[in-house]
């Protein structure tokens, strides 16, 4: 700071910064991109160990018996599924009883405010079934959850089973100090959100159910179960929640743990861990698994039926049971027995599960990137928005403030600002409350009407700034600089702060332009540079990008329409589950790209 | 060994002489509608002396209990520990509710003038009888109810100055717990029915509750004079369950790993009985070996009839010398609906505030009744008592009489206290918000990610009686007893303790104060002088300084009163 303080030193520093400038924020980008790259090389990263000793050092046997029977409970629960065409709802309880649980259920209904085309639903209408085990001598305080949904078709149903075949098993056992919940949800996250917000009795986004009626206290942590066939080759772990939320890294250890000890083969991101990390192929092998955990938690939606509980604090995973062409299978017994044995350790916690890391990348199921290794990446590249907020405030000589109080560009910066704004707005709004109208006059579906109004009103943002100032100056233009580079990097920081992963893929587009965006610029060659590195565009390039990292590459036509329903199902998590990206976008990401166009076109 | 002991027995007889026949020790046995068993232990001592007087001898009362009692002059006493919650919905009623952990009231004497010290000193002095830890309760988990707790025993004192109640949801009960209990019982656990209490068993159950209760009662019904009871109370719920293996039978030896060969000789009278009401033709389950006796008791408000096995009868004990009874079950378990039933949860997310909300159904078809609730919630939550609400059946329902008393930090918990009418066959919501405080680090307990308790609230009603209830009754029964629809007793008092909360505060990462010393010294000594230095100072290049010919030509300059050079 002395530096600072003496005019002929920070003379020279401003003189440095001003004049490498442009050298400099282009080091500082490629050396992020390169930092983010290189956490997913393994001499980089940690091996993930157990922090919490209620659950390192106490053993448990694993001894559940009963896979044969769960499969033939889950066959039974199949025939009843088909037969009542939903969830067999009085046979769920009365089957739950039998096996000595408590079961009470909960009815709800939910209006989607535009039809779900996929997965084919607008008024939802459901019952949840679940069964509480009382542990002996508790008190009712606390709790674990195990969930397996009540899915359509013949999906999950050997989850159900062995949930069930869980539940008497664990009701002959002695030893549990929490209360478990054996949940049944009908119509996967809806069924599980009515659940959750009836549990906690708040209501967030607008939702129907009735009250519950039985509870166990505060739920420690839960595990959702998916299972669809009766033998598997490996179980696959899900941790991305909602907003980009991720449970305790302790209960990713957990998981895998059991799995070693077990002998399951156990995935993240359905990608197997490999142990040649010193080859090419190797790291790019992490490094997907890796970049697809980034997408996914930038998506903000929850990637199971777990992620809902992270919003109430509760540690929860998803288990996915996988079924491939490998030889070696694993039988429900095995599974039962990995449950089992997690079941007991968490029913070992004293409390929460709170040692271990809640910010976290794994680039496998045994490697993780903490906190303090990631958020460097960002920091470079977010530094960028300050250097040129840096070079903007000072000329060469070393201070010329240009916001004079008599200076013409503080009001005439207050329109496009405005203007912007109203555009996120009407495009956070007018989706919704136009399909009708939509409907009426174009032929579509509902759905297309809100994801073409969305992108219509999208794209006319870019028409509208041109015209509102008449006699823009050049220090206006500079002012509408600094407020947007300033906007953008708190903008910026906050979301990585809450997701990373968000925060880093939106500085990766946005930086760049906020950096290099001046009226000066060849105009048509910067629009289009704009318009490609543009939110829109970013969210298409990570859809094609997802689909070649889950080796399922899409063509240019399906990934338009797989770009359509993504954006459908943002807009939809929004008004279902409360996920923040879609407001986030629409109302300030979005204008704030504005802003910077409007600089582009500063007259 | 045996005639030696039964001499000491003969001894003991004819030294106390006609008072030891107050001794009365009874196990009730309930198979339960979920196919648990529920075994109740009760012992009654009766002590006749007069406190005020100066007591030397203290017969078959405890000694050390005793002597406690008349230091710090005690009106009442009840305590109880309790590992587990009461499953009303599957288990019923029990014959004496308790909370999960540990419970104290006391009534004190109107002749004491310290209660505050009386009470801190008192406790710390059972929880070393006890073994337990009583001695946190302090003035922050201690309350005086204005109306909940009224005494059980003779006298008419009410001021809730003597008074003193106080719940340890967190307690944890145990063997060391049940064994200086044991001690207390006149013929400890050597003979009669406290042979059964074997810790490997009564702690491998489902539920399990020990209690005292200290009052004083009547001595004869024409209530000339006052004895002291001492009750001791042992509720157990055996899991069929999980310790059947599969089997549904249970016999005494399966239950507690002993059989009953004798009654404790110093008891007046000693008994078994087995609930069989819901059992006339042997449907459910079938007892043996079966007994003639038979005996009908109204007890929470419903009429039961009970099998009774007479330990002082030597016919009872059979050719084997030892009683072990069989039940061997047929029915499968399903929900009860008890007339009165109280839930409790916290709801909302996040660290800030939260709502506490409690259900009390009434399960009654057509009779309402008030019920007293009683609140006592730790100082770290701080209520909001204007968001309080009380509805049922979609409407607000006035309490009729409110008794708040507002927290102090770390001085008192809050305490509140409302009259509710409860509507036939509705729900009562009562909820209230709530901010969490943030404490100071030292008042954290070592595990504060397990989260803080707060003690049940306690659900007092006067519940209309079941037998009352029973107007078109099928049963067969005189038509002269059945018109009027008021029978027995048409009401019955009733105590149901919801389940603890266990709520979780803001907590601080402990591990972090090093790292937040060194951030905040280096904030402090690096950042902040700098850049106050920085915002508050404007930096100018200084002119090199004048040689000294130039200022002593501004000294004389300034003397003259011209412009300096």
């Amino acid at each position: 700071m002395g530096l600072l303080s003496d005019p002929n030193r920070r003379r020279a520093l401003t003189k440095l910064l001003t004049r490498l400038n442009a050298p400099i924020c282009v080091m500082c980008y490629l050396a992020g991109v390169a930092w983010f790259m290189g956490l997913a090389f393994e001499p980089f990263t940690l091996r993930t160990y157990m922090s919490e000793n209620a659950m390192g050092s106490t053993m448990v046997e694993e001894r559940f018996p009963a896979g044969e029977r769960a499969l033939a409970t889950g066959r039974e629960f199949a025939a009843h599924k088909k037969k009542v065409g939903g969830m067999p709802v009085d046979w769920l309880v009365k089957t739950m009883q039998s096996r000595g649980l408590e079961v009470f259920t909960q009815s709800f209904t939910r209006k989607l405010p535009f039809p779900d085309e996929n997965k084919e639903r607008y008024m939802v209408r459901g019952t949840n079934v679940y069964g509480i085990l009382r542990a002996p001598r508790a008190p009712r305080t606390e709790a674990l959850v195990l969930s397996a949904p009540c899915s359509e078709g013949n999906n999950n149903n050997q989850a159900v089973g062995l949930l069930l075949g869980l539940a008497q098993y664990f009701r002959s056992q002695i030893h549990w100090a929490k209360d478990i919940i054996f949940l049944v949800n009908e119509h996967d996250l809806i069924g599980m959100q009515a659940w959750l917000e009836g549990y906690h009795h708040t209501n967030t986004t607008g939702g129907d159910w009735s009250p519950l009626q039985g509870r166990g206290g505060s739920i420690q942590a839960a595990l959702s179960l998916e299972l669809s066939s009766d033998v598997i080759t490996s179980l696959d772990l899900v941790l991305e929640g909602l907003n980009g939320q991720l449970p305790n890294l302790d209960l990713a250890n957990l998981f895998y743990a059991f799995c070693q000890k077990i002998g399951v083969l156990c995935t993240i991101q359905g990608k197997l861990q490999r142990n040649d990390w010193d080859t090419t192929s190797g790291y790019s092998h992490a490094a997907q698994t890796m970049m697809l955990m980034v997408l996914k938690q930038a998506s903000g939606r929850p990637w199971g039926d777990h992620g809902l509980f992270l919003r109430y604090h509760i540690e929860a995973a998803s288990i996915r049971g996988i079924n491939s062409f490998r030889q070696y299978k694993t039988d429900t017994t095995t599974i039962g027995r990995l449950l089992e044995g997690m079941y007991r350790k968490l029913n070992n916690l004293l409390e929460r599960l709170h040692q271990s890391y809640f910010f976290y990348l794994m680039p496998s199921l045994s490697r993780f990137v903490s906190i303090g290794y990631y958020m460097p990446a960002f920091g470079l590249l977010a530094v960028i928005l300050l250097l040129r907020v840096s070079f903007h405030l000072w000329d060469n000589r070393g201070f010329y403030f240009y916001l004079t109080p008599s200076s013409p560009g503080v009001l005439s910066i207050l329109t496009p600002v405005v203007i912007s704004h109203m555009t996120g707005v009407a495009l956070y709004t007018l989706p919704i409350l136009s399909q009708e109208m939509a409907v009426q006059h174009f032929p579509v579906s509902e759905t297309e009407a809100v994801v073409l109004t969305a992108i219509a009103i999208y794209t006319a943002g870019l028409a509208l700034p041109h015209n509102t100032h008449r006699y823009g100056t050049e220090e206006g233009w500079r002012v509408l600089k600094l407020v947007a580079l300033l906007y953008l990097a708190v903008l910026l920081g906050c979301t990585a702060l809450i997701n990373f992963s968000l925060g880093f893929i939106l500085a990766l587009s946005l930086v760049p332009i906020a950096a290099f965006i001046t009226p000066h610029t060849p105009k048509a060659l910067s629009a289009a540079i704009m318009v490609l590195l543009s939110p829109g565009c970013t969210l298409l390039y990570c859809v094609f990008l997802f689909q070649e990292l889950q080796e399922t590459p899409v063509s240019l036509q399906d990934g338009w329409m797989l770009f359509l329903s993504v954006i459908s199902q943002g807009i939809l998590d929004h008004a279902l589950y409360g996920s923040l990206v879609y407001p986030l976008l629409a109302l300030l990401i979005y204008p704030c790209w504005l802003l910077l166009w409007n600089i582009l076109f500063w007259k | 060994m045996a005639t030696h002991r039964c001499n000491i027995f003969m001894l003991a007889f004819v030294l106390c002489g006609l008072t030891c026949v107050f001794v009365r020790e009874e196990l009730v046995i309930r198979p339960l509608h979920s196919g648990d068993i529920y075994a109740s232990f009760q012992f009654r001592t009766l002590w006749d002396t007069d406190f005020l007087r100066g007591i030397s001898h203290y017969r078959l009362f405890p000694k050390s209990l005793g002597q406690v009692i008349s230091k710090f002059s005690v009106r009442e006493l009840h305590i109880s520990f309790t590992q587990g919650y009461w499953r009303t919905m599957q288990w019923g009623q029990p014959f004496l509710p308790s909370p999960p952990g540990a419970e104290l009231w006391v009534w004190f004497q109107d002749t004491v003038t310290d209660v505050d010290g009386a009470w801190k000193e008192l406790t710390n002095v059972l929880s070393g009888i006890f073994c337990a830890s009583l001695n946190f309760i302090d003035s922050t988990n201690t309350v005086q109810p204005s109306a909940s707790f009224k005494p059980l025993g003779l006298g008419n004192v009410t001021d809730q100055r003597f008074l003193r109640y106080a719940v340890l949801p967190r307690e944890i009960v145990c063997t060391e717990n049940l064994t200086p209990w044991k001690k207390l019982l006149p013929c400890g656990s050597k003979a009669g029915l406290a042979v059964l209490m074997k810790s490997e068993k009564l702690f491998h159950s489902s539920f399990h509750s020990q209690a005292l209760h200290f009052r004083p009662v009547c001595q004869d019904w024409k209530c000339k004079s006052t004895v002291l009871e001492l009750r001791q109370t042992l509720n157990v719920v055996f899991d069929l369950h999980t310790s059947g293996q599969g089997k549904r039978e249970w016999s005494l030896f399966k239950m507690f790993s002993r059989t009953l060969t004798e009654a404790c000789p110093l008891a007046s009278s000693s008994k078994v009985y087995v609930d069989v009401t819901d059992n006339p033709q042997g449907e459910l389950f079938e007892l043996s070996p079966t007994t003639p006796l038979l005996s009908q008791v109204v007890v929470l408000g419903d009429r039961r009839t009970y099998s009774v096995y007479d330990l002082t009868n030597q016919a009872t004990f059979g050719q084997t010398r030892s009683l072990n009874m069989l039940l061997r079950w047929r029915a499968a378990e399903n929900m009860l609906r008890p007339l009165l039933h109280g839930e409790r949860y916290v709801a909302g997310y996040g660290l800030q505030t939260g709502e506490i909300h409690t259900l009390m159904y009434n399960n009654h078809p057509y009779r309402a009744f008030p019920v007293l609730l009683l609140d006592t919630v730790p100082w770290y939550l701080r209520l909001y008592i204007h968001t309080l609400t009380v509805t049922s059946k979609g409407r607000d329902n006035k309490p009729s009489y409110i008794h708040y008393q507002p927290s102090k930090d770390r001085l008192r918990p809050h305490l509140l206290e409302m009259l509710v009418q409860l509507p036939p066959n509705s729900v009562t919501e009562v909820t209230v918000q709530f901010e969490r405080a943030l404490l100071k680090w030292t008042e954290y307990t070592p595990d504060p990610n397990h989260g803080f308790y707060v003690g049940s609230s306690v659900i007092s009603a006067l519940v209309p009686s079941v037998v009352a209830m029973d107007t078109n009754s099928t049963r067969e029964c005189p038509l002269f007893s059945s018109f009027f629809p008021c029978k027995e007793e048409s009401s019955y008092f009733m105590r149901v303790y919801t389940e603890p909360l266990l709520v979780n505060l803001p907590t601080p990462d402990f591990s972090m104060p090093y790292n937040v010393i060194c951030l905040t010294c280096t904030v402090v000594a690096v950042g902040y002088g700098s850049l106050y230095n920085l915002l508050t100072r404007t930096f100018q290049v200084e002119e090199p300084s004048p040689g000294l010919a130039k200022r002593l030509a501004n000294i004389i300059r300034r003397l003259r009163g011209v412009p300096l050079l």
